[in-house]
């Protein structure tokens, strides 16, 4: 269906917002990339940097009624997410386009087997016999290396590890064989080496069915693992983008240079970055400039006046692309 | 993602907020309906709400085509009904003061022990707690009424077995989550004996929690109060309580409504009040107790 | 599983045995037993009879076991005021009447609470929360005894659409059913609301959507089955309110049922069968209980085991 030059996935300047008490705040802005068949993209930062929200923007299901999408293009296989209904977003939603969330612990409904929920994913999608939705089922608990497949469907989640359940998520995600999965943090929840293994399923399976995968995580290890495209986000805005090895070599934000300074590691994850002076902006407090210009070593006058746009990155690779007044002179 | 500080905007309790932006309405309400009258029932009650007059019985209230001689009607016996659910605000308050006054000291000194002795003594007290929760209020009161008759004794006993257990719960808990703290600790290091610390450190820390308690347990009581009385195992006649003033009206209900209508709004108007003023005291004093 | 039974089951029966315990202090407590259960005419030849009879003159422990025989034998002696019946034969009589207006009363409660429980939670904010919100809050208010006069005399005595009181067909018994199902309403709405408010927060309930499951299928299969853990268990408290629910509403309609029995007894002196009643009472209330804890472990699949 998709050939080389049209990429699974295409977003363009993806605008969510959130309402609170103290008024409206955007959460996702200005945020645009796109994502071939078989490719895998990171989206770092820290907690809070709108990479969660973006993942559920894409599906039209940020929390209401507190946040919505209010502008921007999603286009799966060339249709705009965006323009439609919530019906037909339905249709979408799991079929091409999948999501695995964080908490394997938390992610199942505890009131229902396993093999139930994931023929209901089946369900809601596919016109099939039950008997055959059933094999399919069991077809992907056996995809995700799930033993004794047959035998696991009549199972509750209370009855698995944390490590098998977010198999299960795994295989909900992908039984209807969507385009693109979208993976924010499933592995942080997971032991290290129950991690590892998580891992290697995911690029199986992106090896075996061609899918694209959006990989959320702030843990570079994870990125330079299985990440081709990396995004790196700041309090709800992109701050670098581009070829995972051209940013590896060449970080050009210094936000990016200061994340990869404190060198996490697969045992060692950081969530707070100690090379980083302070904490993000809150939302409702956002600084008229550049956002990471409280923070930055380099900043100067024009940083905290007015937001850069758009440059190239260091490395000169055509995709490699930084917003930094000063990506040039550090 | 973590909400942005100040929080996503939700709704608040049962009240759904109006009491937390208008607690002056329920007070006033009260202060008109329980409280007055409570304290100056002989002064405003235009009439003795004892006395019969069998030429004025059953005249209807003034908006049903009575007279201003009695406003809101009499009943059988010819007795004024704006009078005697004026008396009647008396025993509604001063029955869920004295009962939720002893329900609470008790459940609360029995909260405090078990919360701070843990060990056996917990465990024999949430015994306790467990069956007397098993124990519908309704059969302690119809088993009293039969050996005793009705009384004003009884209603109380009754409204402190339904507290009881309710507060010693609910302090325990607090307790035991209060003695882990560390001013707890820093008292017993400083060799402060158990009942100091009982009740210099941990019961002011409680105390919070037992006031918003007890006054949601207002409405509770005397909606309690008047159902036993309705039934006659409560206050005895003929006293004006208002659940023996709805009981007169009962079999009046085909010929005047008035009857048990009146003293129904009473009942309806303080319970409603008391529910709002305690959503209003528990959002000022301890909103940790407050359900979505 | 089984321990989780065992302790639940234990309690039960240390519940019962109170009652028991509480029965029998208090015909002791009110001076003799005799003047309680003698009607106010009764000859002294009469009261030494029954002093004999009941073993009155025995220690007081040895009463206790025999009557606490007497209780596990359902037997409390002969009525007094239905002349020619055991206290126990009467109160059978007169229970089938209150379990059939109990049981339609949970039914309203049910149909009424959960899905307006659920739909403000699904609607948080909505017109039909703050409905529900304003129905519990009234629900908290108004006393069922005068809810119950209310009804009888708009939609009785002004409107003459229902039987006002007694038992009969179905109409008879719409009245009564709504009065006492009032108080649970206000109760399970507010408790199915936040109960579900808590779950369509939790991840699962994410997930189902991911899935691309429809809001119909979002809420009322993965949401409601997991709330409604919250008011089952509160279904065991509501048992007490549908007891004392009973005796109050079945008194204002002259519902024949054992509520209406018991203040009819305790009015006649009739102490035999306030006993039965009571003992009656507390045996449905635990065993209802007991039930909860049953439909309980069918819901959550995590205490099955």
């Amino acid at each position: 269906m998709s050939d080389s030059n049209r990429p699974v996935l295409e977003v363009e300047n993806l605008h969510t917002v959130i309402a609170t008490q103290r008024g409206t705040f955007d959460v996702v802005d200005q945020v645009s990339f796109r994502l071939e068949a078989g490719e895998t993209l990171g989206i770092v930062g820290e907690s809070g940097s709108g990479k969660s929200m973006t993942g559920l923007s894409l599906l039209g299901l940020v929390p209401k009624p507190a946040a919505s999408v209010v502008g921007g293009r999603v286009l799966l296989d060339g249709e705009d997410l965006r323009s439609k209904s919530e019906a037909e977003l339905r249709q979408v939603r799991g079929r091409k386009i999948s999501m695995i969330l964080q908490d394997p612990q938390t992610s199942l409904n505890p009131a229902f087997t396993i093999g139930n929920q994931l023929l209901e994913a089946l369900q809601v999608h596919e016109r099939d016999s039950r008997q055959s939705l059933r094999q399919r089922a069991i077809q992907a608990l056996r995809q995700v290396r799930v033993a004794a497949p047959e035998r696991r469907v009549h199972d509750y989640p209370h009855q698995m590890s944390g490590g098998m359940k977010q198999r299960v998520v795994g295989a909900i995600a992908i039984s209807c064989a969507p385009r693109v999965i979208i993976a924010d943090e499933p592995t942080t929840s997971l032991d290290v080496t129950i991690q590892a293994q998580y891992l290697k399923l995911l690029e199986d399976l992106q090896r075996e069915t061609g899918l694209a995968l959006i990989f959320i995580t702030h843990d570079f290890g994870i990125v330079a693992r299985i990440c081709q495209h990396l995004l790196v986000m700041y309090a709800g805005r992109i701050v670098e983008a581009g070829p995972v090895r051209e940013i590896f070599n060449r970080p050009s934000h210094p936000y990016t240079r200061a994340l990869l300074a404190s060198v996490p590691t697969v045992e060692r994850k950081v969530d707070r970055l100690p090379s980083i002076e302070g904490q993000p902006p809150p939302l409702h407090d956002l600084p008229k400039g550049c956002r990471f210009a409280p923070r930055c070593g380099f900043a100067e006058t024009r940083c905290h006046e007015a937001y850069p746009g758009h440059s190239a990155g260091r490395s000169g690779h055509p995709r490699h692309i930084v917003n930094c007044w000063r990506a040039e002179e550090i | 993602m973590p909400p942005p500080a100040g929080g996503v905007a939700r709704g608040s309790g049962r009240s759904f907020g109006l009491a937390s932006r208008y607690p002056l309405v329920p007070i006033t309400i009260l202060m008109i309906v329980l409280v007055i009258p409570s304290f100056f029932a002989d002064l405003i009650a235009p009439h003795d709400p004892y006395a019969a007059s069998v030429p004025n019985r059953l005249e209807p209230p003034v908006f049903a085509g009575g007279t201003w001689e009695f406003p809101l009607g009499t009943d059988r016996l010819g007795r004024d009904i704006l009078s005697r659910t004026i008396h009647g605000a008396k025993y509604a308050l001063s029955i869920s003061l004295v009962g939720i006054f002893l329900g609470t000291i008790l459940g609360t000194a029995v909260g405090l022990a078990a919360g701070y002795f843990r060990g056996w003594t917990d465990r024999i007290v949430m015994r306790v707690v467990d069956v007397s929760f098993a124990l519908p209020s309704i059969l302690l009161a119809l088993a009293l009424a039969a050996a005793f008759g009705s009384s004003f004794e009884g209603v109380i006993f009754v409204v402190v077995f339904v507290l009881w257990s309710y507060f010693a719960r609910q302090v325990r808990g607090e307790v035991l989550s209060l003695r882990e703290r560390d001013f707890v600790a820093r008292a017993r290091v400083a060799g402060a004996g158990h009942g100091r610390i009982i009740f210099r450190h941990i019961l002011p820390n409680v105390m919070n929690t037992v006031i918003v308690l007890a006054t949601l347990q207002i409405g509770v009581v005397i909606i309690l109060e008047a159902s036993l009385s309705f039934l006659g195992i409560g206050i005895p006649r003929p006293t004006p309580a208002w659940g023996l003033l709805v009981a007169d009206g009962r079999a009046l209900v085909v010929s005047a409504w008035w009857v048990s209508l009146i003293p129904g709004l009473a009942i309806l108007l303080t319970v409603l009040s008391v529910n709002l003023f305690g959503d209003w005291l528990r959002d000022r004093l301890d909103p940790k107790l407050r359900q979505r | 599983m089984s321990k989780f039974f065992l302790v639940r089951f234990s309690e039960a029966i240390v519940a019962l045995w109170a009652i028991t315990v509480i029965v029998f202090a208090l015909t002791h407590l009110s001076g003799s037993p005799v003047d309680a259960l003698l009607p106010d005419d009764a000859t002294p030849e009469q009261a030494q009879m029954l002093i004999e009879e009941w073993g009155l003159d025995r220690p007081l422990l040895v009463q206790y076991f025999t009557f606490l025989g007497n209780v596990l034998q359902g037997d409390f002696g002969d009525s007094l005021k239905w002349r020619g019946q055991t206290a126990m034969g009467v109160v059978l009589d007169h229970l089938p009447a209150t379990l059939q207006l109990g049981s339609f009363a949970v039914l309203i409660g049910v149909v009424v609470a959960v899905p307006l429980g659920v739909l403000a939670a699904a609607r948080k904010n909505s017109a039909i929360d703050t409905s529900a919100n304003v129905l519990a809050l009234l629900g908290q208010s108004i006393p069922n005894f005068w809810l119950g006069i209310i009804l009888v005399w708009l939609f009785g005595v002004t409107l003459g659409w229902l039987p006002t009181s007694g038992r009969g067909g179905f109409s008879h018994m719409i009245l009564p059913a709504i009065a006492m199902s009032w108080f649970q309403i206000a109760a399970l709405t507010r408790l199915t609301r936040s109960a579900m408010l808590d779950v369509l927060d939790a991840e699962y309930i994410k997930l189902a959507r991911i899935k691309g499951l429809g809001e119909r299928a979002v809420v009322w299969k993965h949401a409601l089955r997991n709330a409604a853990i919250v008011p089952l268990t509160y279904f065991g408290v509501l048992a007490g309110s549908i007891l004392t629910g009973s005796v109050v509403i079945e008194t204002v309609f002259a519902w024949p049922g054992i509520g209406w029995l018991a203040i009819e007894a305790i009015r006649g002196r009739d102490y035999p069968v306030v006993q039965s009643v009571v003992v009656v009472f507390a045996v449905i209330y635990i065993l209802a209980n007991l039930l909860v804890d049953l439909l309980y472990a069918y819901v959550d699949p995590r205490i099955r085991r």
